[in-house]
């Protein structure tokens, strides 16, 4: 078999774990957005405890590899009492590790927004909660989008870490299907041009809805 | 200890190629800007875990017989030298093009204008985002664990092996790359603190 | 003007520190209903601290201020509820950069008023006329000059339906051809009957619109009283000197 046929051979099963690594990217870039909001405004408007355990829990997400986080959850754990599926802990491993990225990211975002504004929604009657909901959030979120798709392309990639906890994404399906053929190098390497189209699509994808979204004078960072 | 070797080997690899890089997308001709730029593109598009098996699989495909160590070196090191070389064009780029000319008129070649005048500016420009290419390193030698490498992770699943306690173990070693990320970081905060130049941005240097 | 109907702000005896540094140390004074007090002082005496502090975006450490009747200052007082009847003109206008001139000046209706959309658009379109700016609806803040900016800014605070308007240097961040424009609202709204309390070095204005200047020095009044007196015959020499070094800065006249 020559390499293209291998290709078209296995690539049924590779899409299959590719399926699996985009659900695996999807369910941890959103677990991560919300936690990461909540961290990000915990860290700058809560109160002392909330904002000191906030920048603990980025320095302490950041500070270590994500492997060994999954390891935690999924090898860890289980000395507990508490089980979870290697599709589970992946995606809450991936989902807790982004959160603290994105909340860096959406701190930074609130952050170039003007105090002013904020005082100005505080003098025309806003209380906080609404100043942040109306008019901090809809700034922040679209001035992070750039730092946001890195962040997206980044876990699409490190998603593939969850292979060394056994989830069928799309490392795990090439491992498999090279321990029978012994074609590992190939299969790696259509698994490897399989991410690279995967993420070429995503950046292109975030591309346009920069623009969609852009608003005149709101300058997107980066 | 495994982790901080590799992390040497890695930060050393790319720096020098990163450098190298940067400066052919920077000063190249169309060619090596071409070149240059997909290197980059591959290499940060990749998955770190997907180039260290190519590159651990690669080599006995191709006929080489590396260890899984030195695999690990390459795989990581090059995918370093594509974030790193970022690093240093977006530098290079932010330095004016009057400094260049400056240095020119002075009489340097362009090869001396660039060691001598855009690269120390250049690199302590740099040094903000490289700390945070060190912490990537450092994580990321976890992972050539997937190829066999003992390293920490490795070492920890050995002791795992005979105490049963994983929890505390992974926490443990969560705890050590946390204090290398943070130690890293902490002294390259000092290390650009010391090398702080007020405004060096608009001064050139007199010969 | 009538300005014996009552008083619609009473500021008494406000103190405020910030760390070591004594900001204001008793300021009091009162502004008539339909009103226009303009205050004047050296950089970093605490003039924005004091507008502040009107509104609550500061908190005092001493002292009370009243808006019609009720006590701002009391920790009761539903603070976002009194700030509706407060408008206050930032010196670097704060428009939301999000929001179209429209949005800036409806979201207020819609979000704290709770008005139904459509009612609020026509409201807020009616504040954007008054200050010559409807045809500017869809414009986002950074396609607006810096005088038009102001403008809707103004725009946004009228459309609360505020009793009192506070600007704290309004012209200062524009360009001196941009001034003229923000300051003709600013009259029409004073003439209107708008009781205002103005932080401004436009003496021009100060002398044709306002009923009294208030010189704040070091956190205190120094010299209080109607333009023609501060200007022809002050009590204190401290303000003769300031009002001879802003007419000589900003010039005599108004800026049309
Ligand atoms: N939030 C704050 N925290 C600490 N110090 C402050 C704060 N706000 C104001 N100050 C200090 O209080 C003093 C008065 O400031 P303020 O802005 O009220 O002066 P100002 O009279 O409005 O000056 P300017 O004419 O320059 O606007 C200044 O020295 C300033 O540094
Ligand atoms: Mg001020």
């Amino acid at each position: 078999m020559n390499f293209f046929e291998l290709t078209y051979d296995i690539l049924p099963a590779l899409l299959k774990g590719t399926v699996v690594t985009l659900e695996l990217t999807a369910c941890s870039i959103s677990l991560g957005f919300v936690l990461g909001i909540a961290l990000a405004l915990g860290r700058l408007y809560g109160n002392r405890p909330i904002s000191a355990f906030s920048s603990g829990y980025i320095q302490f997400f950041r500070g270590t590899p994500l492997l060994v986080q999954l390891f935690i959850l999924y090898y860890g754990l289980p000395r507990y009492d508490i089980r979870l599926s290697s599709f589970v802990a992946g995606i809450l491993g991936l989902g807790l590790n982004s959160a603290a990225y994105q909340a860096e990211y959406f701190r930074g975002a609130i952050q170039s927004i003007s105090r002013g504004q904020m005082m100005a929604a505080r003098a025309i009657g806003m209380s906080r909660f609404k100043t942040i909901m109306n008019i901090i959030l809809p700034q922040a979120l679209r001035i992070v989008i750039p730092s946001w798709s890195n962040e997206l392309i980044y876990t699409l990639k490190y998603s593939s870490v969850a292979y060394m906890i056994a989830a069928p994404e799309l490392m795990a399906q090439g491992k498999f299907i090279a321990a029978e053929n012994f074609r590992y190098f190939e299969v790696f390497l259509v698994v490897a041009f399989i991410y690279l189209v995967a993420v070429l699509i995503v950046s292109r994808a975030l591309n346009v809805v920069e623009k969609r979204v852009r608003i005149p004078g709101l300058q997107m960072a980066q | 200890m495994v982790t901080l070797e590799l992390t040497f080997l890695l930060l050393v690899v790319g720096l020098a190629v990163g450098i190298l890089l940067a400066l052919g997308q920077v000063y190249g001709g169309k060619g090596l800007v071409l070149l240059s730029s997909t290197y980059e593109q591959i290499f940060r598009s990749i998955p770190a875990l997907v180039l260290l098996f190519l590159f651990f699989f690669g080599s006995s495909f191709v006929g080489l017989n590396i260890s899984a160590f030195l695999s690990a070196v390459l795989a990581l090191g090059f995918r370093s030298s594509a974030y790193q070389s970022q690093i240093f064009r977006g530098a290079i780029q932010s330095i004016s093009q009057g400094q260049m000319i400056a240095a020119r008129s002075l009489g340097m070649s362009k090869f001396q204008a660039i060691r001598h005048i855009i690269l120390p500016q250049a690199l302590r420009l740099s040094l903000p985002p490289w700390s945070n290419e060190y912490s990537s390193v450092v994580k990321d030698t976890s992972l050539a664990y997937a190829v066999g490498v003992i390293e920490l992770v490795r070492e920890g699943r050995y002791i795992i092996v005979r105490t049963f306690e994983p929890m505390i173990i992974y926490i443990t070693i969560a705890v050590i790359y946390f204090i290398l990320t943070y130690a890293g970081n902490r002294s390259l905060g000092y290390l650009e603190e010391k090398l702080k130049i007020p405004g060096f941005e608009t001064k050139s240097r007199k010969e | 003007m009538s300005v014996n109907q009552g008083i619609t702000l009473k500021v008494e005896n406000i103190h405020k520190t910030y760390g070591r540094e004594k900001v204001l140390q008793g300021i009091s004074f009162e502004v008539k209903k339909g009103e226009t007090k303009v205050i004047i002082g050296p950089s970093g005496t605490g003039k924005s601290t004091l507008l502040r502090c009107v509104n609550r975006l500061t908190i005092p450490d001493a002292g009370r201020i009243w808006l019609d009747g009720t006590e701002i200052t009391h920790p009761r007082t539903d603070i976002n509820k009194v700030r509706q009847s407060i408008g206050m003109v930032f010196q670097d206008f704060n428009l939301f950069s999000h929001l179209s001139a429209l949005d800036n000046v409806r979201i207020g209706l819609i979000k704290v008023k709770k008005m139904v959309k459509g009612e609020a658009t026509e409201e807020a379109m009616r504040h954007l006329a008054r200050v010559g700016l409807e045809d500017k609806a869809a414009a986002y803040p950074a396609e607006l000059s810096g005088g038009q900016q102001q403008r809707v800014s103004i725009a946004r605070a009228l459309a609360m339906g505020p009793k009192l308007m506070l600007f704290d240097e309004p012209t200062s961040a524009l360009d001196p051809e941009l001034i003229g424009e923000v300051l003709k609202v600013m009259r029409d709204l004073a003439e209107s009957g708008m009781t205002m309390v103005v932080v401004s070095h436009e003496m021009g204005f100060a002398r044709s619109v306002c009923n009294e200047i208030v010189f704040i020095e070091n956190g205190v009044i120094v010299e209080q009283g109607p333009p023609e007196v501060l200007f022809e015959d002050p009590q204190h020499q401290r303000t003769r000197q300031f009002l001879f070094k802003i007419t000589e800065l900003y010039g005599k006249s108004e800026r049309k």
